[in-house]
């Protein structure tokens, strides 16, 4: 195994990412749930109480957030396996990190050179919202505000330098 | 097509369930699905069972699908038996690290039933 050299910089900037990460969470949306996301007129002022996180960790290190009410992760997680949200049960957990996980996937696949070189961690499901999340040396690299049927989501992307 | 028996390898319940309706949608009439957990638990499985087909998460715990697939030889009930992986790692090192190691398909999360099917299709017709 080779040490790497490689920086951040060396798989583009948070401007290239950007569009990048819109369309692993489009896809992720589309394929596995059925739902075309959409892009909201005015910013919600609405406190997401469920987390689901996604580390990365090699050539790009940080972490991938997708932050949510719960009844959005629940309807997610309905859609995901073809189930009224009443059924979803404890599912919404595991369906909700998996969203998670398949979106930084997703995102990573697509940026150039990086696939091979950076490696995801299981996800994690956070609920409440009492909680300040730290990640080392870590900045906000890409946030995303889009709609989930009419529901706010925040996708976030920070990477560590 | 013949009903087929498939075994399912994810640590997501959640996506074995979609792994098993994509297989479904893709008109497979499966007559036996079986589940499991991690890449042990899956030899455990085909220790005890015959299957047709085994789709297979490569990142899990306890063992990951590509250790599972070196391993897949040593059970008699399994010997042949294809193996597609169902991943989130979609680079092409890792499809090659499949490959290499003896799946027959690979399909990247997220993925249409579209996607299952054209993989397994051709797999289960090459094997009658």
């Amino acid at each position: 195994m080779t040490a790497s050299t490689a920086t951040p910089a060396a798989f583009g900037t948070p401007q290239n990412w950007t569009p990048l990460l819109e369309q692993a969470a489009r896809e992720v949306f589309e394929m596995m749930l059925g739902s075309a996301l959409t892009v909201p007129e005015h910013t919600a002022d609405e406190t997401p109480d469920i987390t689901s996180m996604v580390g990365l960790a090699g050539e790009l290190c940080g972490l991938l957030s997708i932050r949510c009410k719960r009844a959005a992760a629940m309807l997610m997680a309905s859609k995901m396996l073809g189930v009224e949200p009443a059924q979803v049960g404890a599912d919404m957990s595991d369906a909700f990190g998996e969203i998670g996980n398949m979106v930084a996937g997703n995102f990573k696949n697509k940026v150039p050179g990086l696939g091979d070189g950076c490696m995801l961690s299981v996800p994690t499901v956070v609920t409440g919202t009492d909680y300040v999340l730290h990640s080392n040396g870590a900045t906000p690299a890409v946030e995303l505000r889009l709609l989930f049927e009419n529901m706010p989501i925040v996708i976030s992307l920070q990477v560590s330098e | 097509m013949n009903s087929i028996r498939a075994l399912i390898v994810d640590d997501s319940s959640v996506m074995r369930k979609i792994v098993e309706r994509s297989l479904r949608q893709a008109g497979m009439d499966l007559k036996l699905v079986l589940e499991a957990g991690n890449g042990a638990e899956a030899l455990a499985a085909l220790q005890e069972n015959e299957v047709d087909i085994v789709l297979c998460d490569i990142n899990m715990p306890v063992m990951d699908g590509l250790e599972f697939i070196k391993q897949l030889a040593s059970v008699p009930n399994a010997k042949g038996v294809p193996v597609v992986m169902i991943t989130t790692e979609g680079s092409e090192a890792h499809v090659l690290q499949a490959i290499s190691a003896g799946a027959r398909g690979y399909i990247r999360k997220p993925f249409t039933a579209d996607q299952v099917k054209d993989q397994i299709i051709p797999i289960l017709a090459g094997k009658s």
